[in-house]
C-alpha cells in the first residue's frame, strides 16, 4: 500500500520529482490503478459479478433441492403467469408493481414536500451558518439510530390503544380506537417517508445554497411574485438536487421489503418480499427472475433521470 | 439588528418545528416506554417508573437475546469501517487523477447505491452457492477430507456478508472523498514536494493531517451504515444473524417493552459515539489552527 502512495502522489504536477527520484513514468502511471484496485475489486466480487450470477441463474432450471445450469425461459413464464391471457383481470405480478408503484408515488410526493420545504427554510430563511449547522444536527440525529427501532417506536403511538387513539377517544372524536393506523398502508408511507424524508433535504439543500443570491433580486426588481421567483427561478435551479433525492427515495422505496414487511403487518405484497419469500422456498431462478424484472424497473426510471444531473459536479 | 422577518419565516419555521416533531415524537416515546414499570406494556400509559427492563435486557435470558449478534454487528461493523475509510482514501487519491475505467468504477459504485438490496443481497447469495456447489465438487474429486466432512458453506457475516455491507458504505465513503478532495487545495502538497519532501511524506504530513477530519466523517459513516445495515444483509449472513436482522424478526413476537429498552440503549450509544466524533473533530481542527 505504501508503495502505491509512493508512487501516487508522485505522479501529478510532480513529475519533475518523480524524475528526480528516478522513478519511471511507467510507476508514475501506474499509481492511480493501483489505488482504485481494493474498491473495484469490491465492487466487481460483490456487485458486478453477483449481478450475472443473477441474471444468468434466472434462465436455469431447478428442482425441488437443487439448481441446475439448463437454458430455461420458464422462470419468466412462471413470473409473468397469467398476465396477458387473464386481461383486464390483473395477475399477481401486476398488483404487486401497481402496490409497490402506489408507495413508491406517495413517499416520493410526501418527501418531497417536506424536503423542499425544509431546504427552502434552512438555505433561505435561516441566516447564520451556526444556526444552519445545528438545524442539520437536530435532523440527522435521528438518521444515526437502527431503522428497526424507528419503525418500532411508531408502535406506542399508533397501535390500537396506542396515544394517537387514546387522545381521539379521550377527546370523544372517536368511539372505538381506529384499526388502520397501525399495520396498514398509511402506516408504510408513514414511516418510509420518516425514514427517507432526511435524504430528499439534503441534496436539495445543497442545490438550493448554490442560488446566486442576485438571480433571486433580479427576479424580484423584474417585478416577480415570491409565487413566481419560486416557480421560475428556484425550483428549474434545485432541479438537480430534487432529482438526487428523488432517485434515492424511489429506488429505496421500489426495492423495499422491510418496512412494507414491518409496518404492514407482513401483509401487504411488495416484489422485494416476493424476492424474499421465494428465497427462503430455495426457489433461486424464479426469484432471480424476479430480481431481474425489479432491476430492469428501476433502472429504466433511473436511467432517465441520471441522463439530467452529472452527480459528480454536484458535489 | 436585522430587517423584520417576512411572515413566512414564521409559517416554515412552525413547518420545520413541525418536521422536528414527527422526527423525534415517537423516539421520544419509546425513550420514556424503556422506563415502563415491571407490569406495564407496549403502550402509553406509565405503570410506575424503573430501569427493569434495562437490567432484564442487560442480564439476558429475556425475550430478546441479543448478546452474540451485538458483538458480531460490532465487529463486523469495525472491519467495514476500517476498509471503507482505507480503501475510499486510496480511490479518491485515484481520481484526483485520469485513469482510464475511471468513469466505468464511478457509475458501478453509483449503481451499487441505486440498486435495489434485495438484488445485490439475492446476488451475493447466488455467487456464494454457486461457490459452495464448486468447492464442494473440487472437494470431492480431489479427494480432499476436510471439505468433504466438514465444508458446510463460504456464506457468512466475514465474506459475504462483509462484501455486502462494503457495497454500500464504499459508495458513500467514495462520495464524501471527491467533496473533499473537490475543496482540496493541491499548492500545500506542492509546497511540501518542492521542500524536498518525498512522496509518502508529503501524504503523510501534509495531505494525511488536512483531510483528518473528513476521514473521521467517512468512518463514523461507514461504521453506522454497516451496524444499522439490513436490507443487503439478509440473505448474505449464512447461518448467524447480525443486530438489526435479530431486532427485525423481533417485532412481531416481542410483547414488552424490553425491546424500546434495547432501542434507547443503542439509540444512546449511536448519538455518544456522534458527539465524541464531532468533539475529536473540532478538537483536532482547534489544534490545527493553533499549530
Amino acid at each position: 500500500m505504501t508503495d502505491a502512495l509512493d508512487t501516487a502522489s508522485e505522479a501529478r504536477p510532480g513529475r519533475a520529482s518523480a524524475r528526480r527520484r528516478g522513478t519511471g513514468r511507467a510507476g508514475a502511471a501506474l499509481a492511480p490503478y493501483l489505488q482504485a484496485a481494493p474498491m473495484a475489486l469490491v465492487f466487481l466480487i460483490f456487485f458486478v459479478v453477483p449481478l450475472a450470477a443473477t441474471i444468468a441463474v434466472s434462465f436455469w432450471q431447478y428442482t425441488q433441492y437443487s439448481i441446475e445450469p439448463a437454458f430455461t425461459a420458464q422462470n419468466y413464464g412462471d413470473v409473468f403467469y397469467g398476465c396477458v391471457a387473464n386481461l383486464p383481470q390483473l395477475c399477481t405480478t401486476f398488483l404487486t408493481y401497481l402496490s409497490t408503484l402506489k408507495f413508491c408515488l406517495s413517499v416520493w410526493f410526501t418527501t418531497l414536500v417536506i424536503g423542499f420545504t425544509i431546504a427552502y427554510f434552512l438555505a433561505f430563511h435561516v441566516r447564520t451558518l451556526k444556526v444552519q449547522v445545528i438545524c442539520f444536527l437536530l435532523c440527522t440525529i435521528p438518521f444515526w439510530t437502527s431503522i428497526v427501532i424507528r419503525m418500532i417506536s411508531w408502535i406506542p403511538l399508533l397501535g390500537r390503544n396506542g396515544l394517537v387513539n387514546q387522545t381521539l377517544m379521550s377527546m370523544g372524536l372517536i368511539d372505538a380506537p381506529l384499526e388502520g393506523l397501525l399495520y396498514s398502508d398509511f402506516a408504510v408511507i408513514l414511516a418510509l417517508t420518516h425514514l427517507y424524508a432526511l435524504f430528499m433535504v439534503v441534496p436539495i439543500f445543497n442545490s438550493l445554497m448554490r442560488i446566486d443570491p442576485a438571480l433571486i433580486e433580479a427576479a424580484r426588481d423584474a417585478g416577480a411574485s415570491g409565487a413566481q421567483t419560486l416557480r421560475f427561478v428556484i425550483v428549474p435551479l434545485a432541479r438537480p438536487g430534487i432529482l438526487i433525492g428523488s432517485i434515492f427515495v424511489v429506488t429505496v422505496v421500489m426495492g423495499d421489503f422491510l418496512t412494507i414487511g414491518i409496518m404492514g403487518g407482513q401483509q401487504i405484497a411488495s416484489v422485494g418480499k416476493v424476492i424474499q419469500t421465494q428465497m427462503q422456498f430455495l426457489q433461486f431462478p424464479l426469484a432471480a427472475a424476479n430480481a431481474v424484472i425489479l432491476l430492469a424497473a428501476v433502472l429504466a426510471g433511473v436511467w432517465a433521470l441520471l441522463k439530467l444531473v452529472d452527480i459528480r459536479k454536484e458535489l | 439588528m436585522t430587517e423584520r422577518r417576512p411572515r413566512s419565516f414564521y409559517v416554515l419555521a412552525c413547518f420545520f418545528g413541525l418536521f422536528l416533531l414527527f422526527l423525534y415524537g415517537p423516539m421520544i416515546s419509546i425513550l420514556v416506554l424503556s422506563f415502563q414499570g415491571p407490569e406495564g406494556g407496549l403502550v402509553f400509559p406509565m405503570t410506575g417508573f424503573s430501569t427493569h427492563w434495562f437490567q432484564r435486557l442487560w442480564e439476558g435470558g429475556g425475550q430478546v437475546e441479543i448478546g452474540s449478534a451485538l458483538r458480531r454487528s460490532f465487529a463486523l461493523a469495525l472491519v467495514v469501517m476500517v476498509l471503507t475509510v482505507s480503501f475510499s482514501v486510496l480511490a479518491g487519491l485515484a481520481f484526483r487523477r485520469q485513469f482510464r475505467g475511471a468513469t466505468l468504477l464511478l457509475y458501478v459504485a453509483i449503481a451499487s447505491l441505486i440498486v435495489p438490496s434485495i438484488v445485490v443481497s439475492l446476488g451475493i447469495a447466488l455467487e456464494f452457492r454457486l461457490l459452495d456447489d464448486a468447492i464442494k465438487a473440487f472437494g470431492a474429486s480431489a479427494g480432499i477430507d476436510w471439505i468433504t466432512n466438514d465444508f458446510v458453506s463460504a456464506l457468512g457475516p466475514f465474506t459475504s456478508g462483509l462484501g455486502a455491507h462494503l457495497t454500500w458504505t464504499l459508495p458513500f465513503g467514495l462520495l464524501i472523498m471527491f467533496a473533499v478532495f473537490n475543496r482540496f487545495d493541491p499548492a500545500y502538497e506542492e509546497a511540501a514536494r518542492d521542500l524536498g519532501a518525498t512522496p509518502w511524506q508529503t501524504f503523510r504530513h501534509v495531505t494525511l493531517p488536512m483531510i483528518a477530519p473528513f476521514l473521521i466523517g467517512v468512518a463514523v459513516f461507514g461504521f453506522t451504515l454497516s451496524w444499522d445495515e439490513l436490507a443487503r444483509s439478509s440473505q448474505v449472513m449464512g447461518a448467524d444473524n447480525t443486530l438489526p436482522m435479530q431486532l427485525a424478526a423481533k417485532t412481531t413476537t416481542v410483547t414488552d417493552p424490553e425491546i424500546y429498552a434495547l432501542g434507547t440503549a443503542t439509540t444512546g450509544g449511536s448519538v455518544l459515539l456522534v458527539l465524541v466524533t464531532f468533539t475529536l473533530v473540532s478538537l483536532m481542527q482547534r489544534q490545527r489552527r493553533k499549530g
